[in-house]
Order: structure tokens, then C-alpha cells, then sequence
């Protein structure tokens, strides 16, 4: 159980809303659509994106362990393989989720477990 | 007037919805594990509900249960959000052009920027005819009504789930490795520079820094890359985009 008030708690979760309604409207504040917007800052709205991308990948398997006593990776390599290979293949984002999902959820609930 | 805007309203649902069905399966699960978590740490069925419409940053509502376990800290909190939601900023300098223009909705389109809606909507062909506000706004509602609607049904039905639902969180990272690759594929003349320096920038800090805090790291490596590679960049961009134009008019 928590050992706040009511009433902290309410502060606390407040300043989660606070901080992130922030880092999501600051952009916007800083070059509002009616300015020019510097040369650099639209240099990185079309290049920062892909690097994103990438980024978001390795935080998505960031925990993967590839050591002994774990899974060596397996199930995330294969998978991934699956959709890439799916994706160069059919060039449906679909067909790649479900396809490297699938596999991935009978090797964690099968050979994995 | 008003059958026209409702029509408007309805070709960019049927546009956007297919879209979102992957987030759909991920939102719901991993919003029910979020509601789970939160009922049976000791809170009310609405305090799941309530943050995932207010807060609706996944990550930072995770870390919110074990902030609302410990003691009062509420700068601390404020902190800690700020550094999660940190990639926002990225996101946002991504999409200022695209949610130029989108009136009464730009508000609601900043304000529930995700990771997902955010990557939806930027890699996303939207077809022709297709108004580009209402598009945006369905998408970025849609997420948003699966991840409260897993959290309710998360806070609502406890453990009751019978259905062996380990593994299905893979779907994000599938996700986002299928958006990856789309990009991959679209950015031949640009030779991959920005996909390379974010996967490498990324594992460089994962190695360094380890899993729970290499992404603030590993963004200022990816914002300095760029910084310095930037004249490079643009002479490669300019150069493959005069090729490209030879090319064409070659064709023709």
C-alpha cells in the first residue's frame, strides 16, 4: 500500500502529467508554425526520425540477455529475422508483425519456457 | 456541410484504422498489464484509468506505481518524467511540418504523442483525398482508446485471463523494427545515415551505460552525430538529389 495522502499522491501523478505535457509541447512553443523555423532544426526534423527508429529498436530489446542462463538471444534473433525477411519480401508492415509475433510467442511459451 | 465533414471524418477512419490494429494489440496488453499491476499493488480500478488518459506515456506510468509506493517526492517525479519523456522532443522537431495546418487538432495530436502514434503517423503514406488532420486524429485517437481500454479491462478483470498471453509484447518491438525497416528501404540516397547513427549511437550507450539508462545518453550521441555530420549530410543529400534529376530526365 502506499503510504501517501490522497492528496500527495494527486501532486505526484500531477507532476508526471506536468513534465510530459511539457517535453510533448515544447517543440511547438519554441517554433510556433507562423515562424520561420531555423535552417538546423529543419534539418533535424527530416533526418532525426530515422536515427529514432533505430533507437526505438535497441530500447525495444534492451533487456534481451545474450549470456548463459538466459535464452542466448533466440527468440528475439528469430523473430526478427522473420519479419525482416517477410518485410523485404512482401512489403507488408502486416504480414511482418504477425508473422514475427507469432513466432516469437510459441518460442517463449514452448522450447523457451 | 455537415454530411461532408462526417464523410471527410469517415474516409480518413477507413484510411487510418488498419493502421492502428497492431497498436491495438499491443496498447491492450500491455495497457492490461499496466492495469493489473496498478489494482494489485493496492490502488482503486480508477487510478489505472484515470493516469492512462492523463499521463498516457507507457513507460512513465510503470515507473509511476513504484513512485506512488515510496515516500513523497513529488520534484523527484517530475524529474524522472521529464528524463522519460525526453524523446518527446525528438518526436516533436520530426513532426512540426506534419501537424502544420491541423487546426483544433493539433492540440490533441501534441498531447497524446506516443511512441507508436508518433511513428504511425510519421511513416505513414496517407493516400490522396484523404484530409491529413482528420487522419492524424483518428490514429492518435484510437491508440489512445486501446491503451485506457487495456487498462480498465486490466484494472476491471485482475488475473482472470486465461488465454497464455506471454510473448504478445513483441508486437511492439515488431512494430517498430517493420517501421525501421520501411524507412530503410525509402532512404537509398541518403545511404542510411541517420538509420546507422541511431542503432549504432543506441547500442554504443546500451554497452556504456546499461539498459536503464542509456537512452538519455544515447540521444545526445545521436543529436551530436548529427550536429557533425550535418554539412557532410546535406553536400551527399544535394549531390544524390542533382544524380537523380540527370537520371530522370534521361528517362524522358
Amino acid at each position: 500500500m502506499s503510504e501517501m495522502t490522497e492528496l500527495q499522491q494527486a501532486v505526484t501523478v500531477g507532476a508526471a502529467v506536468f513534465a510530459t505535457i511539457l517535453t510533448r509541447f515544447l517543440p511547438y512553443i519554441l517554433f510556433p508554425a507562423g515562424k520561420e523555423t531555423p535552417a538546423f532544426v529543419r534539418y533535424l526534423g527530416s533526418y532525426l526520425a530515422p536515427a529514432v527508429f533505430g533507437l526505438l529498436v535497441i530500447y525495444c530489446l534492451r533487456n534481451v540477455s545474450f549470456s548463459s542462463g538466459g535464452t542466448f538471444g533466440i527468440p528475439e534473433t528469430a523473430a526478427l529475422a522473420v519479419v525482416t525477411v517477410t518485410f523485404l519480401w512482401k512489403r507488408s508492415m502486416l504480414i511482418s508483425m504477425a508473422s514475427g509475433t507469432i513466432l516469437y510467442m510459441v518460442l517463449v511459451q514452448t522450447v523457451f519456457s | 456541410m455537415h454530411t461532408k465533414k462526417t464523410q471527410t471524418a469517415a474516409s480518413a477512419f477507413r484510411a487510418a484504422f488498419p493502421l492502428t490494429l497492431p497498436v491495438m494489440a499491443g496498447y491492450l496488453f500491455l495497457g492490461m498489464t499496466y492495469g493489473i499491476l496498478m489494482v494489485t499493488s493496492g490502488f482503486p480500478v480508477y487510478y489505472p484509468i484515470l493516469t492512462a488518459v492523463v499521463v498516457y506515456t507507457g513507460s512513465m506510468e510503470f515507473l509511476l506505481v513504484s513512485i506512488l509506493l515510496s515516500p513523497y517526492h513529488p520534484m523527484a517525479c517530475f524529474l524522472t518524467a521529464l528524463m522519460v519523456g525526453a524523446r518527446h522532443l525528438f518526436y516533436g522537431i520530426s513532426m512540426l511540418d506534419r501537424y502544420k495546418g491541423t487546426g483544433w487538432k493539433k492540440f490533441y495530436l501534441i498531447y497524446t504523442t506516443s511512441d507508436e502514434t508518433f511513428a504511425v503517423n510519421y511513416s505513414a503514406a496517407i493516400p490522396e483525398g484523404i484530409d491529413r488532420g482528420w487522419f492524424y486524429f483518428q490514429v492518435s485517437l484510437l491508440d489512445q482508446l486501446y491503451w485506457v481500454a487495456g487498462a480498465a479491462l486490466g484494472a476491471l478483470s485482475g488475473s482472470q485471463i486465461t488465454f497464455n498471453t506471454r510473448g504478445l509484447d513483441f508486437v511492439m518491438t515488431a512494430m517498430f523494427v517493420t517501421i525501421f525497416l520501411n524507412q530503410w528501404v525509402r532512404d537509398r540516397e541518403r545511404g542510411y545515415a541517420s538509420e546507422l547513427i541511431g542503432v549504432l549511437g543506441a547500442l554504443l550507450c546500451l554497452l556504456m551505460f546499461g539498459p536503464d539508462r542509456f537512452m538519455i545518453p544515447a540521444m545526445g550521441v545521436i543529436l551530436a552525430a548529427l550536429t557533425i555530420l550535418r554539412p557532410w549530410l546535406l553536400k551527399r543529400e544535394k549531390m544524390a538529389d542533382i544524380h537523380y534529376k540527370e537520371e530522370k530526365c534521361q528517362n524522358e
